[in-house]
């Protein structure tokens, strides 16, 4: 791999700076079946195209961001930090990603 | 044979620079190369070939052919005809048994062919089996180039930069000169880089000798430029690599005196060398036959000049004595010449374009490969694009007596090829792979058309319908040092290392951490925590502050147990688990504020644990800070019977079993030192774990040895903190556990709080526990002094049945400790196991408790 990466903090970087932590996955809601809870751990779509995915900027300002990169050629579409704080109101188990999956057709 | 001054010569002959070549001395002038100065010296033999040891001679002289590498200080493979001249250089042939002229290994010319033809490594040499030993070790003194030095350690050093360029030009030719310039009027950044010496040009940043080394992915194109490597990232990129003349195919092509004729332009322009007596000129362009305008003013005579142009010789041969030019002998007629200068016209140099995504294509009017259709961001200016003057396109191959070189980097002959497409190999790309052909130092340099050309006419048919090989870096060659940047061995050491030197610790790794194994006895300094005091710096371990008002929640979501309901000032152990159920770190938190907790992870697991908090925390955006102290607070622990008494000393606060109770933590000073002292008990006595800012750590650390002197205090080690955990039955996560643990596999169903709504890895725990398991972590015993290997085999029913995580001789039980996994079934108090140790069976019991102080009266004592 050898890209540049735009850090939505620090700006394009080199990849090698970053860690990839996989698609963003959608965590189950509630107590899951057996299968629910196997497809969530072990399954990836593992697209040949644009997918939503998780980075670490480790050797820079340490912020997780979300990436839409095409798989196939390593361009990278936009990044973005995860959505603001949410007000200390909302219910603290909110189990669910703030950032929603984006099924790729 | 120098020739007198000339207009334009590169060199400067007011000084004279002096160099060794097998050890004698060579004087050359500045601005000579290696190569230069030896021809100018009278050498005409620059090394011998790769498989059948001929005598070769510069022949390109412009870093592109395998002719003339030789090992410069030591380094192989070095082109001596583009390596500047430096005074004291010790230069040295290779591949070479005896010496240049006379090479033992030339035997394999005269008597080795029917042993080597093509492939030849995998059909002979085989058989008998049993000598293969023999043959191994004499083939792996033959084969290869040049030698690597194994002693030389460190002798330079590399460095790799990341840089940006608006435009990089590769190839600082006219054609990339214009291009930087109209680009720097521009007013943009441009890089040039290029092998050669370029003059200044206004605006453009000149990087010479430099070298692209290809065109990656995302457009880097790395540039070697001696000691470092510049990895360039740049908006435009322009290839002006220029075009490679290319030799004809014909019997005697290889022998020394055969040169194309920019090497001779060289020679005569820029070092004012006599390149030869008398020469003759066959080419396929008007570039090639200018070469005899040099050649005559260089005093040279040119007995015969051939343009291909206007007729295509029968045929073509060169006679050699003793592997140098002696006649050429073109359709029945011999010309008596020392110098053949040859050229099949240009080829432009595309293969940095290929690789950036250009698609090539055969053109066959001209008998060359051009590139069409550059990717966004790449341009091809001047030759390499294919704006090249009309040329004829050579035969694949002129007839007549003797090998004919196709391949001069991997000795790969026209009758190899032949007998390759003969055996099958009929797709280019895998008949490249078995001759070998363009796989050599030149990387198809002065191979690639010529045996495309070749490889069309045994098949009949079109050139155009062969395709090519896939162009790949490395374009230019490239030391492994450049490639591996410099060397780097990053170790973390705590504010308290060099007492631990001083103390004459030995150190060993853990992760990155530099850390005392012992200070000489580890037995000892293990049972002296169980007797009287023991010091040992913690620092290592992971620290972090989670702060803020969801703080408490946050940390119920991450672990299977409860911290909502811990109170303030108490303290819990944690586990961590992924979703998959699986253990990933362990450690200790404090509660040290309604909304501040202190967490610490193991010390190899800190970087991801805070990569994991903080993801988790980008997912559910709780309010709450992650902050990580690894670095700025240092930690040690005073564990022992008499640790109450040394702390009483050294603060204020009441240090009674009521007022520091076990599990709690209390911010107090401590030698003046502000610390937030943890009691816990990792090693099974009493203990305190001071943790405090990392300026103070030599001073706290001299404190407490200063004043629990007289409590006989005593530094120990992480090996007999290991001993000490270990009959406390502790478990080290990665020592004890794997990716495949789960913690109720692990012995610790109570930490699972099944009925919180819900934390990371509730849900496989559940199926866990309703599927049951297959193996459990127990710990065992054994009486009679044997010490079975960590990762040896626990034998059920004469199968392997299960494995031994940990096994230490306990100085203070006598007997031989250690953790294990066990099937389930056997994961009862005192069964009897058999573990494998040296061969032998040896039996063990199973123990579920601490084997020492089982009820922690100690620890809460």
């Amino acid at each position: 791999m050898s890209f540049l990466l735009p850090c939505p903090n620090c700006g394009p970087r080199d990849v090698n700076e970053f860690a990839y932590a996989g698609e963003v996955t959608q965590r189950p809601r509630a107590a899951p079946s057996q299968r629910e809870l196997s497809a969530y751990v072990y399954f990836r779509r593992n697209v040949a195209g644009v997918q939503r995915e998780w980075w670490y900027h480790r050797f820079g300002c340490e912020l997780w961001f979300v990436a839409e990169r095409d798989t196939r050629t390593n361009e990278v579409l936009g990044t973005e930090l995860p959505p603001e704080k949410t007000p200390a109101a909302t219910p603290v188990r909110s189990h669910e990603p703030t950032i929603p999956d984006a099924p790729v057709a | 044979m120098r020739l007198p001054h000339r207009e334009g010569e590169r060199i400067d002959r007011s000084r004279v620079v002096t160099f060794s070549f097998e050890g004698d001395r060579v004087e050359a002038f500045p601005g000579d190369t290696i190569g230069s100065a030896l021809y100018a010296a009278g050498r005409r033999v620059f090394s011998r070939s790769f498989k059948y040891h001929r005598p070769r001679g510069l022949l390109c002289c412009s870093g592109a052919c395998p002719n003339c590498m030789m090992a410069v200080d030591r380094r192989p493979n070095v082109r001596v005809c583009v390596e500047p001249v430096r005074e004291g250089a010790r230069v040295r042939a290779q591949n070479v048994l005896g010496s240049l002229d006379r090479d033992f290994l030339s035997v394999v010319d005269k008597v080795g062919g029917p042993f080597t033809p093509v492939g030849f490594y995998y059909r002979t040499m085989i058989r008998p089996r049993r000598l293969w030993p023999y043959y191994e070790r004499f083939l792996r003194n033959v084969a290869g180039l040049g030698r690597l030095d194994q002693h030389a350690r460190r002798s330079r050093r590399f460095d790799t930069e990341h840089r940006r360029a608006e435009v990089l030009v590769v190839g600082g030719g006219r054609a990339g000169v214009d291009a930087a310039r109209a680009a720097a009027r521009d007013g943009l950044q441009v890089v040039l880089v290029d092998e050669r010496e370029v003059t200044p040009i206004e605006g453009v940043e000149v990087l010479t000798p430099a070298r692209a080394i290809g065109v990656y992915e995302g457009g880097l194109v790395p540039v070697d430029a001696g000691d470092v490597l510049y990895r360039f990232r740049a908006e435009r990129i322009v290839i002006a690599a220029g075009a490679i003349e290319q030799p004809l195919i014909f019997p005697g092509n290889d022998l020394v005196g055969v040169m194309l004729p920019e090497g001779v332009r060289r020679l005569v322009r820029d070092f004012s060398v006599k390149p030869g007596e008398a020469a003759m000129v066959v080419s396929a362009d008007a570039a090639g036959l200018e070469v005899g305008e040099d050649l005559r003013a260089a005093g040279v005579e040119v007995a015969e000049t051939i343009d291909l142009r206007d007729r295509q010789p029968r045929e073509l041969f060169a006679h050699g004595r003793r592997g140098r030019v002696r006649s050429v002998v073109v359709d029945g007629r011999e010309t008596v010449c020392d110098l053949l200068v040859m050229s099949g016209g240009r080829q432009p140099a595309y293969s940095l374009l290929a690789q950036a995504g250009a698609r090539v294509e055969y053109d066959s009017s001209r008998g060359i490969l051009v590139p069409r259709e550059l990717p966004a961001g790449v341009e091809a200016v001047g030759t390499v694009a294919g704006e090249l003057e009309p040329a004829a396109v050579p035969a694949e191959s002129y007839g007549g007596d003797g090998r004919c070189f196709l391949c001069i980097c991997e000795d790969v002959t026209e009758k190899d090829v032949k007998r390759a497409i003969a055996e099958g190999f009929d797709s280019i790309e895998l008949a490249k792979r078995y001759t070998t052909v363009t796989m050599g130092p030149c990387q198809g340099r002065l191979c690639h058309v010529p045996s495309i050309r070749l490889f069309a006419r045994e098949h009949e048919t079109d050139a155009g319908s062969i395709g090519t090989t896939t162009a790949r870096p490395p374009w230019a060659p490239v030391s492994l040092g450049v490639l591996a940047g410099r060397g780097h061995e990053p170790a973390k050491r705590t504010s308290i290392h060099h007492r631990h030197k001083e103390l004459g610790a030995t150190m060993m790794w853990t992760g990155m951490w530099r850390r005392p194994h012992s200070y000489g006895d580890p037995e000892g300094e293990a049972r002296h925590v169980h007797e009287a005091l023991g010091l040992i710096d913690v620092s290592t371990l992971g620290k972090l502050l989670v702060a803020g008002p969801d703080a408490a929640a946050f940390l119920e979501m991450l672990y299977p147990n409860r911290f909502a309901d811990l109170k303030v000032g108490r303290i819990r152990y944690g586990v961590l688990q992924t979703d998959a159920g699986r253990i990933m770190d362990d450690g200790t938190i404090g509660r040290i504020g309604e909304d501040h907790f202190y967490v610490t992870t193991t010390s190899t697991g800190a970087d991801t644990v805070i990569e994991w908090f903080e993801w988790w925390n980008a997912v559910w955006r709780m309010d709450v800070e992650i902050v990580n102290l690894t670095g700025a607070l240092c930690a040690v622990n005073a564990a022992g019977p008499r640790a109450r008494e040394l702390l009483g000393r050294l603060t204020d606060v009441d240090v009674s079993n009521e007022g520091i109770r076990y599990l709690d933590a209390k911010e107090a000073h401590v030698a003046g030192v502000p610390c937030l002292i943890l009691r816990i008990g990792f090693v099974g006595e009493l203990g305190y774990e001071l943790h405090f800012p990392s300026p103070y750590g030599e001073y706290l650390w001299d404190t407490l040895l200063e004043r629990g002197a007289d409590l006989d205090i005593r530094p120990f080690g992480l090996e007999p903190q290991r001993i000490l955990r270990l009959e406390k039955m502790h478990i080290l996560v990665g020592q004890d556990t794997d990716s495949e643990s789960n913690v109720l596999a692990a012995g610790m169903p109570w930490i699972a709080k099944l009925d919180k709504d819900d934390f990371v890895g509730k849900w496989a725990l559940e199926q866990v526990g309703e599927r049951g398991f297959r193996e459990q972590l127990v710990g065992f015993e054994m009486a009679n002094g044997t010490v079975p290997l960590e990762g040896g085999q626990i034998v059920v029913d004469g199968r392997p049945g299960g494995r031994v995580t940990s096994a230490r001789l306990s100085p203070h039980l006598g007997r031989t400790i250690g953790m294990a996994w066990v099937p389930p079934a056997l994961a009862e108090e005192d069964t009897e196991i058999r573990i494998k140790v040296d061969g032998r069976l040896e039996p063990a019991r199973i123990r579920l408790k601490p084997f020492f102080d089982p009820d922690g009266e100690r620890l809460r004592s």
